[in-house]
């Protein structure tokens, strides 16, 4: 391959893209897998595990907005042929984001009465657009097919992904709360988890079996060596985590960040597989990332503006998640 | 069923429904700093009562903005994909800046705004606010960059079908973005300005006399009544750049079916299309040549030279006369309830009702407005490049019809609760200002702003 600036840039930019879905999918991940939970929470517990991310939400969102615009603005032509392919789930994942994004708002501010109304509205919302995300991944990996198998698989994948955030959500409950909601949110990450590994393992399955390129991308000498690790260290940390499980919560409050961080990081190994299995096509097995790419002077435009404003965002993102460490506390406008 | 119609139908519910939220929170977030700033200077805490209600309105509206704005960005996707295939050369990094320079500002910020008062300084609680103010209005330049670059583009070529740019500094300060974008920002001014005087008059309605109820009164109707003549100017100097640059535009807000010298002015009409006349017409002979060209004599262009390239002449018609109407009322309305405010130091409640209905003025006027200007773009979707009916997407009818009917919905669910929750807060907040919390307490809580961990 002949590295110059046009093969260059679009590959940088499917690379800033894959950061912000991972982002994305690590930081609204834990906010949706919250709003899930809503449903197995206790009236009282529910304003502390919105007061657990009330301050950021908004902020994990961007990434999605992030994400969904650099497909827009680098890859233009796959923009148009996965969304119209995608035309209904992405109608329900709005649907859903938005009943999310305004109950937040609402449950807050109406009158106490209609305040239950907005926590289901919240739950619904959550759920749906986590479902949403599961079936448009699920028939994305399947190579955007819409026949029946490829249906039944999206919605498994759907029911794996909701499973997966609502463990994210509780491991950020468990770093964020005490007492009977930390240990009621181990009880939940525990569930979840095995509906997670479930997921990985169906897609790790699927998507060698239904293209033979990705097939011989993964199982043939010597990828298949240098790739192992990638399945063999997902599997140790859901073992890890299974067993962490256990021991939560420990005294002290010791650990109570690191399920978290570990279902971080198979979130990542996750995505690192799917992205190994897809380069170079954007849309898979049709259009590659040069192909669906804008103009490269387009790109380098962005690109400037990218390499200085990305570090200043990611700077005081931590900042804001600083100023809102520790545990959650009541969330109030004064 | 037609999926071109249905999906432009379609846009314009979800960005109808969009616009009303930043129209709002582009300028509220700079009152709220005016708020901030006010209570910093002098110490009164009525400066911070007045910040914790409207911050709650702020709050609401954004979140309601986010939500909607991300459907916004999909739609380009779903609906019009050919859009962004032949000029997503040029929207694409205009889109990308707004959202690396605009959302991740506000949204990042806008939790340390709303819930950071006890948990940073106050002067870093002051900047959290300046930076989301700056921010909202960061997102309307960039919308607004692209959306006068679709009414009149420059600084781009086409190859093969596709625009690339020359030059972005043209691509960005293209010919109408200034007096777009002046316009769109003192309409945000307006619609904050009318709906915390009118919110603060219902207060003063159910009883309220709080230091706060005044402060918020005085603000609303002081920002209206500054702003409104200075709009009125702009968009008359945005009329004129119109004229040059998309004149089929212009014949058609003025239903002027003729080119020519001597043209009148058309109060009222109704345009008919296809017999190209106006039925019920009342019109001021020669003023719109001497509006437009400033000279009796001065030659207006007609909707007979864009025989079929001309947008439908009745929306755009009605839609600029609304605007226009409401800008009148505007100027009416604040200034006599100024004059009262700043002259003779009271509310008469005749004024008072008058403003309370004006508290949605501002969104009748942003709607109408933009109606204007959209829909006078037609039969372009960027104006000589990219026709409407040449960007939409693959989708069938069924498809659209199913979703357009889920987004009307639920619109029009979560205006009518929006609109609740807004009524309900102001009257919440004149019971709060009836009570007159102890001030001691609130001094001591309001000057302690902590650190967290502190």
């Amino acid at each position: 391959m002949n590295i110059d600036w046009p093969t260059l840039v679009p590959l940088i930019f499917a690379g800033l893209m894959g950061l912000s879905i991972l982002l994305y999918v690590i930081l609204d991940g834990f906010d949706l897998g919250i709003g899930i939970l809503f449903v197995a929470a206790e009236k009282e517990e529910k304003d502390v595990m919105i007061a657990a991310i009330g301050p950021f939400w908004d902020a994990n969102e961007t990434w999605l907005v992030l994400a969904v615009g650099l497909l827009l603005v680098a890859f233009p032509i796959a923009h148009g042929t996965i969304l119209t392919a995608l035309y209904i789930p992405v109608f329900l994942l709005l649907f859903g984001l938005i009943l999310r994004g305004v109950a937040f708002d609402f449950r807050a501010k109406v009158p106490a009465y209609r305040k239950r109304r907005w926590d289901c509205i919240f739950f619904a919302g959550s759920a749906l657009a986590a479902l949403a995300q599961g079936y448009m991944l699920g028939i994305y990996v399947l190579g955007l097919e819409q026949g029946l198998s490829a249906i039944l698989f999206a919605l498994l994948v759907a029911v794996c992904l909701a499973a997966a955030y609502a463990a994210m959500g509780a491991a950020w409950l468990i770093y964020k709360t005490e007492d009977d909601l930390q240990k009621k949110a181990v009880r939940w990450l525990r569930r979840a988890l095995v509906f997670t590994a479930c997921g990985m393992a169906a897609v790790s399955a699927a998507t060698p079996l239904t293209s033979p390129r990705i097939f011989e991308k993964w199982f043939s000498l010597p990828e298949i060596v240098w790739l192992a690790p990638l399945p063999i260290i997902s599997a140790g940390l859901f073992l890890w985590l299974w067993r962490m499980s256990y021991r939560l919560p420990a005294p002290d409050d010791a650990h109570s960040l690191k399920p978290f961080v570990a279902l971080a990081f198979v979130f990542a190994l996750g995505f690192a597989g799917l992205a190994y299995s897809f380069y170079p096509y954007v849309v898979p097995d049709r259009i590659t990332i040069w192909q669906a790419a804008a103009a490269s002077e387009s790109l380098g435009f962005i690109l400037v503006g990218t390499v200085i404003v990305l570090p200043i965002i990611l700077g005081y993102t931590i900042y804001a998640y600083r100023v809102f460490g520790g545990k959650a506390t009541h969330l109030s406008y004064d | 069923m037609d999926p071109l119609l249905l999906s432009r139908v379609q846009f314009a519910a979800n960005i109808s429904f969009h616009i009303l939220f930043p129209a709002i929170t582009i300028s509220l977030g700079w009152v709220l700093l005016y708020f901030k700033l006010r209570y910093n200077r002098t110490n009164d805490h009525a400066w911070m009562q007045a910040y914790f209600t409207w911050v709650k309105v702020f709050a609401l509206s954004f979140a309601l903005g986010v939500v909607s704005g991300v459907t916004m960005s999909f739609q380009f996707g779903t609906n019009w994909p050919g859009y962004m295939e032949t000029v997503g050369n040029i929207a694409g990094p205009l889109l990308a800046y707004e959202v690396l320079t605009a959302f991740f500002l506000e949204a990042v910020f806008l939790g340390i705004m709303l819930f950071g008062f006890r948990r940073v300084s106050n002067r870093v609680h002051t900047l959290a606010t300046a930076l989301v103010a700056t921010g909202t209005t960061f997102s309307a330049f960039w919308i607004l960059a692209l959306n006068s670059w679709m009414q009149t583009p420059a600084g781009f070529e086409m190859r093969d079908g596709v625009a690339h740019a020359l030059d972005w500094w043209a691509v960005i300060f293209n010919p109408s973005f200034p007096y777009r974008l002046v316009h769109m920002l003192l309409a945000s001014g307006l619609t904050a300005a009318f709906l915390i005087a009118g919110l603060s008059a219902l207060r003063y309605l159910l009883g309220d006399r709080s230091e706060s109820m005044w402060k918020t009164l005085r603000t609303g109707v002081a920002l209206g009544a500054i702003l409104i003549p200075i709009q009125i100017f702009v968009g008359d100097q945005h009329g004129l750049n119109t004229l040059e640059h998309q004149p089929a535009k212009i014949a058609a807000m003025e239903a002027n079916w003729e080119t020519g010298p001597n043209r009148p002015l058309v109060l009222f009409a109704w345009p008919d299309e296809a017999a190209r006349e106006n039925r019920f017409e009342i019109a001021i002979p020669d003023l719109a040549s001497l509006i437009l060209r400033h000279s009796a004599a001065g030659v207006v262009p007609g909707l007979n030279q864009f025989e079929g390239e001309h947008p439908p002449v009745a929306p755009v018609f009605f839609a600029f006369r609304i605007m226009v109407g409401i800008g009148v009322l505007m100027l009416v309305v604040s200034w006599t309830a100024a004059w009262y405010l700043f002259r003779r130091n009271r509310l008469p409640r005749p004024v008072a009702y008058a403003l309370v209905p004006m508290a949605v003025s501002g969104w009748v006027a942003v709607l109408a407005g933009w109606y204007t200007t959209e829909i006078g773009r037609q039969p372009w979707l960027v104006h000589g490049v990219l026709k409407t009916e040449q960007a939409v997407g693959p989708v069938t009818g069924g498809q659209v019809a199913f979703t357009l009917a889920g987004y009307l919905a639920l619109y029009a669910v979560l205006l009518i609760v929006y609109i609740g929750v807004l009524i309900y807060l102001a009257v919440k907040a004149a019971r709060e200002g009836e009570r007159q919390p102890d001030p001691v307490v609130q001094d001591r809580a309001l000057d302690q702003p902590m650190r967290a961990g502190e």
